[in-house]
Parts: structure tokens; sequence; C-alpha cells
């Protein structure tokens, strides 16, 4: 087949909503955007663990205790799933993990607050991992097969993460007065860089129309992001707390609730390294890796020398 | 829970109980430090899952310890999260072992391997307690544990027959955790008295535990120490100084903000 008729051949499989998979031929670009796109979402995975880690030696009881060292190893699959996708299309993983390390991958800009207080954790489950829901479960229906079906495995865990941090909250605001405040303070913090996890709007987005062709993406970022807000609001209110945005108001016309302008100024300095925390977690994912440098080189080691064993065992069976 | 604790000396029972939720929790604790910086990811998750388990054993047994005080306790009813969140250094009763920092991948390995094939053993023996409970916690224990031995032992062949490196590493961090185990074998007050047959003769499993030991250290080709100076105190609750700073950080909140629902 010609170049002309795989790429027609292509295009009709994404417009008949068929699957694509690692061994069919696709364009460059596609590639190259998923590769970009999987790689990040499984950096995020990867470095969203941090914020989260950070509290699970002080979880306050041991049930919490347990469930958020569950929830950021869920995380850790996640990212292990995700790289595994990415794989599939001729990119290694060290080659995704040194591109983390030195800066040149994105990862969700998210992870580069700070974890305060305990109300971080109901916070980050609430808002964060329900954005990343809202994010994902459209991509559970994305063209590329391997990926898409990682999502279907990710989201579900999603919803167990956004419950226990919701559930987290919802105890705070009905207990003392510290308590539901500390809990105002986390949604005060979290809520606009939740809402900056949708990306740029639709106008300033330059990858969007392309992919949302090639139905990697469903929905247009600002059409999420308000879904998001039209839910968020509502779980607000029964939690009994505010949502820091003066001009968030229902709209009767549009049938969803208006909400202010989001500081992209704030959002593209996070992305570009000047976030509270960016030097902080990348550090941190560096120095795991080089501690862990010996570890990884000794079971290389032992895992050659076994094999030679084993086939040094076989070559004496053989001439017996 | 339905099994109740019969006519045994009950604040000897509660004492045991608590031994064994502190050194699982302690070392579950410790462990979960590892959670997000491990040398990769399928590590990471393996030891984070490690920590979990030995959370969870330790939740049943705070529960456990908590029926038993209450059953003498006519006023406020205590609870696992009490036990673990308000009792200071002097009362916890974890192996010193489980209480050391995890230094590196090595001496992180070494605690695994030591204490989990510690509690291989003992919980072998403790299904044939003759306390139901004890008896049900060490029987669903038992299968993570056999898990931790096996994942351990693997890293131990791994380190100790892997790179001069990781060889001289593991061998740094079995000379400083050698003289830890000593105490896991001998009884303290509170497992003195076994005419209930409730607990477990720690001595009887020294020789399991140190064959299995000196087996896998074989394959590793690695010798163990041979000093027999051994450190001593947990079960009695005097600790090393490690142990105030983790009930700092683990207690922070309870002990800020007394009396909440978390
Ligand atoms: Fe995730
Ligand atoms: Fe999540």
């Amino acid at each position: 087949m010609g170049p002309q008729q795989l790429l027609e051949k292509f295009n009709a499989r994404i417009e008949q909503d068929i699957r694509i998979e690692p061994k069919d031929w696709m364009p460059d670009d596609y590639r190259k955007t998923l590769i970009r796109q999987i790689s990040q979402h499984a950096h995020s995975e990867i470095v969203g663990m941090l914020p989260e880690a950070n509290w699970i030696t002080r979880a306050p009881s041991l049930k919490r205790k347990a469930i958020l060292l569950a929830k950021v190893q869920d995380e850790a699959g996640h990212g292990l799933y995700l790289y595994c996708a990415a794989e599939t299309l001729n990119i290694s993983r060290e080659t995704m993990i040194e591109q983390l390390l030195s800066g040149q991958a994105k990862y969700s800009s998210i992870f580069n607050y700070p974890t305060i207080s305990w109300a971080d954790m109901g916070a980050i489950g609430w808002l964060v991992d329900g954005a990343a829901i809202m994010n994902q479960v459209p991509l559970c229906r994305a063209s590329y097969g391997p990926y898409a079906r990682g999502m279907v495995r990710i989201c579900k865990e999603e919803s167990f993460h956004q419950r226990q941090g919701y559930e987290i909250l919802l105890t705070l605001c009905r207990g003392s007065k510290e308590q539901k405040a500390m809990a105002q303070d986390a949604l005060n913090r979290w809520w606009w860089p939740s809402l900056m996890m949708f990306g740029p709007n639709d106008d300033q987005s330059p990858h969007t129309a392309q992919s949302m062709k090639w139905k990697i993406k469903r929905f247009s970022n600002d059409e999420l992001r308000q879904k998001f807000v039209d839910i968020c609001k509502q779980q607000a209110d029964i939690l009994g707390i505010t949502i820091p945005d003066p001009d968030l108001k229902w709209n009767d016309e549009r049938g969803h609730y208006d909400f202010g302008e989001i500081n992209w100024g704030e959002f593209w300095n996070v992305v570009n390294g000047n976030g509270p925390c960016n030097k902080e977690r990348l550090a941190a994912k560096i120095k795991a890796h080089e501690d862990g440098a010996w570890v990884r080189e000794a079971a290389l080691v032992f895992a050659a020398k076994q094999k030679k064993k084993n086939s040094d065992k076989e070559v004496k069976l053989e001439t017996v | 829970m339905d099994s109740k604790p019969t006519n045994i000396d009950k604040s000897y029972l509660a004492d045991y109980t608590l031994h064994l939720a502190d050194s699982s929790l302690i070392m579950g604790h410790r462990l979960s430090e590892w959670t997000g910086h491990g040398p990769m990811i399928e590590q990471d998750i393996a030891i984070s899952n490690i920590a979990l388990d030995l959370i969870g054993q330790a939740r049943n047994f705070y529960q456990y310890a908590a029926e038993i005080i209450n059953l003498e306790n006519t006023e406020k009813k205590i609870t696992e999260d009490d036990l673990a969140y308000l009792r200071d250094t002097f009362e916890f009763k974890n192996f010193l072992i489980t209480e050391l920092p995890n230094g590196d991948w090595a001496q992180t390995i070494g605690k695994i391997f030591f204490f989990s094939t510690w509690q291989f053993y003992f919980y072998q023996k403790l299904i044939y307690s003759s306390d139901k409970q004890l008896s049900a916690i060490a029987d669903k224990s038992l299968k993570e544990v056999t898990y931790h031995v096996k994942w351990s032992s693997d890293w131990v062949m791994r380190l100790g027959d892997g790179t001069d490196e990781s060889r001289k590493r593991l061998v740094t961090a079995i000379e400083y955790l050698w003289p830890y185990t000593g105490e896991m074998f001998v009884p303290a007050e509170f497992e003195s008295n076994n005419e209930d047959q409730v607990n477990v003769d720690v001595s009887s499993i020294k020789k399991d535990w140190h064959d299995k030991v000196s087996c896998v250290s074989a394959e590793a080709t690695l010798a163990l120490p041979t000093n027999t100076w051994m450190q001593s105190g947990g079960k009695k609750g005097i600790h090393t100084e490690h142990l105030g700073y983790i009930l700092a950080e683990m207690q922070y909140l309870q002990r800020t903000y007394p009396g909440l629902e978390w």
C-alpha cells in the first residue's frame, strides 16, 4: 500500500470508530501526539504521588492512613500502565523517565502546589482526582487501543479516589470549627489550580482541534471545565464551604454556572517551572532515581548471572 | 469479633496483643516512607503493598486489644486509634528493629527480611493459640507474610550476589541490624506465663528463623555476623531515639486537635 492509501485507511478507521492498535500503520503526528499525551499523563501519576505521600506518615487515623497509602499506591500503578501503553508506540520507559527528570517533559502543574494541611488530602481527592476523572472518562473511548483500555482500568480507581477525598472533607466539615476552617482553606488554595487542570481556553489550545479530529479527545477543555464547575458547586454546597470565586453564579439562560476569569499568568508560570514546588518535586524524583541506580544495576547483574548459570546447566545436561 | 477472651489475665493478653500491633504498625509506618521514592515503580508498589499489609495487621490487633481493654473499661470506650495515636514511647512495645530508619534499599530489605521471617514462623504457631481471635488474625496475616518473606529473600539474593556495591551495602546493613534480632526470641513478662496456651513461646522459633536466614544468606553468598551481643528493650517500652520522632510525626494531628473525628 502506498502512503496515500495507508492514510486513507487510517482515516476511515478513525471515522468508523475502529480502534488503532500498535501494529497498525499511523501517521507520524498521531504517534507523536499520543506519546506526548500518554507520557505526560504517566509522569503526572508518578509526580502526583509526592504531594499525597507527604501526608501518609501524618494521617490522623489508621483507617485514613491505610486508605491514603492504597490511593498513592494506585497512582503508581496508573503510572505503570501508562508507561506501558506509551511503550507500544516505540518509546522506552527509560527515555520517558529521562525526559521527565531533565525537565524536558511536562506533567500536570497541579502537583507543583504544596500540601500544607490534612484537608489537602480531601481537596486533592475531591477536586484533583475529580478533574482527572472528568478528563479521563472520555479517554476510555480514545481511538488508540492500549490508551483507551488503560484508561478504563484507571477510571475505576479514580472514582474511589474522588470519593475518599470528598469523604475526608465531609468529615472535617461536620467536625469542629478548626476542622471546617481547614477544609475551607484547602478549597481556597486548590480551587483555581484545579480549574487550570483542564488546560488553556479552547481558543488558546493549539492541539485540541487535531486531537478531536483523531478522536483522541472527545470534548474541548472549556466544555469539560464547565461540567466540572457545575458539579463541584453543588458538592461544595453540601459540604457547606464556599468556592473562592465572587463571579460564580447560576446562569439560567445557559443552564450552567458562570465563573470568574482564570489567572492564566499563574498557570503559565507554574507550567514553566515557577510554581511553589516545581523544584522540590523534580528534585525528589531525581533523588529517588539516583539513589536507586545501584539497586537497578544489582538487579540486572544478578539476573544476567542467573541466566548464565541456567544456560551453563543446560550445556552440562546436553553433554552428559 | 465475637470471641471473648476467657479467664486468663486480661492485662497480659492486652499487652501481648499491643506488642504485636505496635511492631506491625511501626514497621508498616516506616516502610510507607518509601512510597513515591522507590528505586523503580514496580518496587515502589511492592513496598507500599507490604506497608499496607502491615498496617492492616496492626489494625486487627489494635481492634482486638481495644476490645479486651474495654471489657474492664466502663467509662469511655477506647478505639484502635486511641491505642495507636495516644500512647507515648514508653508504652509502645514494638521490636526495636521496626523503628530503625529505612536507610538505603539494602537496610530496608534487611529489616523486612529479618522481621517478616520472624513473623512467618511466629504466625505459624499463633494459629494454634487457644485465643480464637489471635488465631484468626495469625491465619489471615500468614498469607501476606509468606509473600513478604519471598519478596525480601529475593532481594537479599539479588543484592548479595549482584554488584560489588550492592553486596557491600547489604553486608553493612546486616551488620547494623543483627544486634536487633535477638530480642525477637526472648519472652517478655507478658508472654512468660503460657498456661492457657494463648501465646507463642518465641524462643522456640529461634532455630527455624536462624536456619532460614542462614540458608538465604548462603545463597546470597553472605556470611552472617558472628557477634552475639544483642540489644533489647523494645517489648518493655525502652526504645531507641528513633521512636519518639516517629510518634511525633504520626500522632501530630490527634495530639494537636484532641478528641475529634477524622
Ligand atoms: Fe491516577
Ligand atoms: Fe487518583
